[in-house]
């Protein structure tokens, strides 16, 4: 709320419905901290100590050593590549999805009035294309490229290329709808001025559409890199390539020290990819 | 069909255009432009002139009504034949009707839309086609040296220029201009309706343009209608328009009307922020 407005925030209002919600809250806390098995005794028992003592000093000193480190190379890179398919398949999937989801282009406002005005059927179909575009995000980014891995693993075996399937699906689902939001916010007035002149959509999105949505366009994809990046790693866990499968082989074997070292490999890389994206949008 | 031999550019028969919610912003319309001619648009905010504007270049439908361009009614227009009637029609706003990030070149080939096709267009934006006719209109607006320039770096009044040069590389039979010059100097003002009118006498094109300031209005214009409440509340030779009538569009607060010019504007821009 702002300043200006006290009355709204004051204690002396009738209204009961803040009192409940605060309970709520709280109460969603207490049961999560219970059902989450969050136990901070963990820390000051022996055992627990012990694991923990075990794990962080098995980790260093790191194995830097260049027999391992040139092991890791390939699923390096293997990581960065499923993070590049991955974001170009979710860019072909979201896309045009996004596009077909933002309603100001398919379904409402001036660039649709004159056209579906006393035409119920072509409304109804695009009415229905929209649904479906906007279902279809929601269906992908609802579940998690965690689980997309564990299916594709199933469907299509071990390797990278469910990894990079996982992402683009997931990831998909996340551009699409973020770019029809983007589209969305474009100001409309230069559209309308487009439309009059007599483009058709396609032109009205290739000269007003994408160029004012461009930067935003630009940097959210680049974002969508840096976490699939990150992500490729997790999915490895599940068998899907890259360094993650390293890091859950490595673990199995209880050799932290490599475990160090492809943490650091990691880290480098997503602040390399970080760099280079934010190089990418300065020049926009 | 299109009669050529006509002189009916525009004809409105009891045109109602209601939006969401009951809101009746053009009351039976009927109007008759002749081509060639040269009319001013004057009333008061929310008259409905923006909305009559988006029907005259076909880009919203009227509830009710007939609207012919040229002989042909506009009711029976789809796809192809719309944007090829769109194309015939010029139009010029007030302010952000041009692409800001795009170079002044697009913005101004950007009136080619309607001729080329698709793909020509995209490729257009990385080799600009035509670029002798972009400076060509570039230079008839007076400033041919920002040609490459980025829109957005532009002044208010140079935009405006250059929408002009957008209508001219479109050259359309009709040249709509809704308040073309609210967001410009009084100077710069009347050297932008000189040369709107310019562009009509010697191309002989019809000219429709609605103007906040009344002075523009009968100064430089032939024919004047007054628009109060989405109905014609007068449609004279400038010669027969009284100081009363005047008043009476305005509900007597014509000769402050410099005022509520600056705060429509506002109002404008704040009222309808995304397309709906
Ligand atoms: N897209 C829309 N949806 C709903 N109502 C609208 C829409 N466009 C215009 N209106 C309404 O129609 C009426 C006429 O608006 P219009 O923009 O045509 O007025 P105007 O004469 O151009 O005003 P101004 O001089 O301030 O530009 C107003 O009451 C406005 O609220
Ligand atoms: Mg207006």
């Amino acid at each position: 709320m702002k300043e200006s407005n006290p009355s709204l925030i004051r204690p002396s209002d009738k209204s009961f419905f803040p009192y409940i919600f605060t309970a709520l809250f709280v109460l969603a806390f207490v049961d999560s901290w219970r059902r989450a098995d969050i136990d901070p005794v963990v820390f000051f028992e022996k055992k627990g100590q012990e694991a923990l003592w075990k794990f962080l000093t098995g980790m260093f000193p790191p194995d830097v050593s260049w027999n391992f480190i040139s092991l890791m190379l390939r699923p390096a890179l293997e990581t960065i590549q499923i993070s590049l398919w991955g974001t170009l398949i979710a860019v072909a999937i979201g896309f045009p999805l996004g596009l077909l989801g933002t309603h100001t282009l398919a379904v409402r406002g001036i660039l649709n009035d004159a056209e579906l005005q006393g035409a119920p059927v072509r409304r109804g179909m695009r009415y229905g294309l929209y649904f479906l575009a906007r279902g279809l995000l929601s269906l992908f980014r609802s579940i998690p490229e965690f689980v997309w891995a564990f299916m594709f693993v199933r469907a299509v075996g071990l390797g990278p290329f469910p990894g990079v399937l996982a992402i683009g699906v997931a990831y998909g689902g996340m551009l699409g709808k973020v770019y029809s939001e983007i589209f969305e916010a474009v100001n409309y007035r230069p559209l309308e001025a487009l439309q009059s002149v007599g483009a058709n959509k396609l032109q009205i999105f290739f000269y007003g559409w994408f160029p004012q949505a461009l930067p935003n366009f630009v940097s959210y994809t680049l974002y969508r890199w840096e976490c699939a990046v990150r992500a490729s790693a997790i999915l490895g866990l599940v068998g899907a390539g890259g360094l993650g499968q390293q890091i859950e082989i490595s673990m199995r074997m209880f050799n932290f020290n490599e475990v160090l070292t492809i943490l650091i490999i990691l880290f480098m890389m997503v602040a390399a990819v970080d760099y280079i994206s934010a190089k990418t949008r300065a020049m926009l | 069909m299109r009669t050529v031999n006509s002189t009916q550019q525009y004809r409105l028969a009891e045109i109602r255009k209601v939006f969401a919610r009951d809101q009746v912003a053009l009351d039976r319309i009927v109007l008759t432009v002749c081509r060639g001619e040269r009319v001013a648009l004057i009333g008061p905010s929310g008259a409905g002139k923006t909305t009559l504007f988006r029907l005259l270049n076909c880009t919203l439908r009227p509830t009710s009504g007939k609207l012919w361009i040229d002989d042909e009614d506009v009711e029976s227009l789809n796809g192809k034949d719309l944007r090829r009637t769109r194309s015939r029609i010029g139009s010029v706003y007030q302010q952000h009707n041009l692409v800001p990030r795009l170079r002044v070149i697009h913005n101004v080939l950007a009136g080619q839309l309607g001729r080329w096709a698709t793909l020509q267009s995209l490729l257009s934006l990385f080799k600009p086609a035509d670029v002798e006719i972009a400076r060509q209109a570039l230079q008839q607006v007076g400033m041919p040296e920002k040609l490459l320039e980025r829109t957005d770096e532009l002044s208010g009044g140079q935009q405006q220029r250059v929408a002009i040069a957008r209508v001219l590389v479109q050259n359309p039979d009709v040249i709509l201009a809704d308040e073309p010059v609210s967001s410009v100097d009084p100077s710069l003002a009347s050297t932008i309706v000189r040369l709107l009118i310019e562009i009509s006498q010697n191309r002989h094109k019809t000219l429709i343009v609605s103007l906040h300031s009344v002075d523009l209005a009968l100064a430089y214009f032939p024919r004047v209608i007054g628009i109060k409440e989405g109905r014609v509340s007068f449609d004279l030779e400038t010669s027969k328009i009284t100081e009363g009538m005047l008043e009476d569009l305005y509900s007597g607060n014509f000769r402050d009307h410099s005022m509520t010019e600056a705060i429509s504007e506002r109002v404008q821009s704040v009222a309808y922020p995304s397309v709906g």
